[in-house]
């Protein structure tokens, strides 16, 4: 796996490809979640941790089930299926194992589960590392790394916008913008500013 | 007959999925580049929503309560299925420009909440009338976007050109203008909520 591929995915998931502000994948909790920093930062967390661990999970039931057995028509139920099933696995693990990172992190995690950033990751990662039905070379490496910066660009979007908002709460906007038109406008100039990472292709 | 004239109306007028309920944005922004684009995302999303409210509201009562979101989960990725297969191979243009947002339908907020708040509590004929109107309305609501984009952004309507000597404004193409248009958008509605009570056609 060359180094250059590596350095390039990173670079392209946290910035030029965006997640949130250029791909609109995980808008709802963007705006649903970006009230505080503190919550913020906590379901960025539990996106970064569902991500990657739904891409290493998934990637394996294309390779090894799907592909062997002629099933890859079923990609996208049986990868909704996967996470749900994960996602609802990993609630009860943590609530058994860690009642503080429960509390931390559980209305998030159920709320995970339609979050079109996780599926959209998952899907991307068949699109981009498979040629037909054979993985590229290191594709799994691949495929993990990529979802794991997918979710790190994830947080970081969120994490600002957050930042925002809670200035925003002490600032007289006009009554009619109050709420979510005033944080699609903000996203618009923090996209913009985004986009000027798009030099950054090699 | 009144009553159900009443469920197949509000989807497309109070309870608008995009401008009222808010939910389902991810797709709304991200394939309102075009007008042809949100017309083929409308329709493709308006089937899974009828396919599966008509599905849920039949068996509503054949799924134990506690493992009712899996459950639904599985009908609407079985519809999604059917629209990524029909679209492979009857509009491949098409599906190539929706890309991975075809198989992103399953996580649309619309579809899961419909089924939640409504199939699984009422009869079929208003789950149908029910799903039918909120399509509608969903498709209203992206071809109102697209079409701001598409005239804003590339001077064209469904691939016509309209105006001589206007400067297309690229950024409306771009994520920024999406975010920007939707945003405006909402606002406007909310302004026309708070000045009169009776339906505004925004």
């Amino acid at each position: 796996m060359d180094i250059q591929r590596v350095i390039f995915i990173v670079i392209s998931m946290v910035f030029i490809n965006n997640f949130i502000l250029s791909k609109f994948l995980g808008l709802c909790p963007f705006l649903g979640v970006s009230k505080e920093t503190k919550s913020a930062l906590q379901m960025g967390y539990a996106v970064i941790f569902v991500m990657t661990l739904s891409a290493v999970i998934t990637w394996l039931v294309y390779r090894f089930i799907l592909i062997p057995f002629h099933l890859e028509y079923l990609r996208t139920i049986s990868f909704i299926l996967v996470i749900a099933a994960f996602v609802q696995f990993i609630e009860m693990f943590i609530q058994k194992t860690s009642p503080a990172l429960y509390r931390a992190l559980g209305i998030y995690l159920p709320l995970i589960t339609t979050n079109c950033a996780v599926l959209g990751v998952t899907v991307l990662n068949i699109n981009d590392f498979f040629k037909g039905s054979v993985p590229i070379k290191a594709s799994f490496m691949l495929a993990t790394l990529q979802a794991f910066f997918a979710g790190i660009g994830f947080t970081l979007a969120l994490l600002l916008m957050s930042g925002i908002r809670e200035r925003l709460d002490l600032v007289d906007i006009p009554e009619s913008l109050k709420g979510i038109p005033i944080a699609f406008i903000i996203a618009s100039l923090m996209s913009l500013a985004f986009m000027g990472f798009i030099g950054f292709k090699p | 007959m009144k009553k159900l004239f009443q469920e197949f109306k509000k989807g497309i007028t109070v309870e608008n999925p995009t401008f009222g309920l808010v939910l389902g944005l991810c797709p709304t922004l991200a394939v309102s580049t075009t007008v042809i684009n949100a017309i083929g995302m409308g329709i493709a999303a308006t089937f899974v929503l009828l396919g599966s409210n008509i599905i849920i509201s039949f068996i509503k009562n054949m799924i134990p309560r506690e493992i009712r979101l899996p459950s639904f989960i599985v009908v609407i990725a079985t519809f999604v299925t059917i629209v990524e297969l029909v679209m492979k191979a009857y509009f491949p243009a098409l599906g190539k420009s929706l890309g991975i947002f075809v198989p992103l339908i399953v996580v649309n907020c619309i579809i899961m909440g419909r089924a939640e708040a409504f199939a699984s509590k009422n009869k079929v004929l208003p789950s149908i009338l029910d799903a039918l109107g909120m399509g509608i309305g969903f498709t209203m609501a992206l071809i109102v976007v697209a079409s701001i984009r598409e005239i804003l952004g590339s001077g064209t309507f469904l691939g016509r050109p309209l105006l001589k000597g206007f400067e297309p404004m690229l950024i409306f193409v771009l994520a920024p203008g999406a975010l920007l248009t939707l945003g405006v958008l909402i606002g406007i509605t909310n302004f026309c909520k708070l000045k009169k009570k009776t339906t505004c056609k925004a």
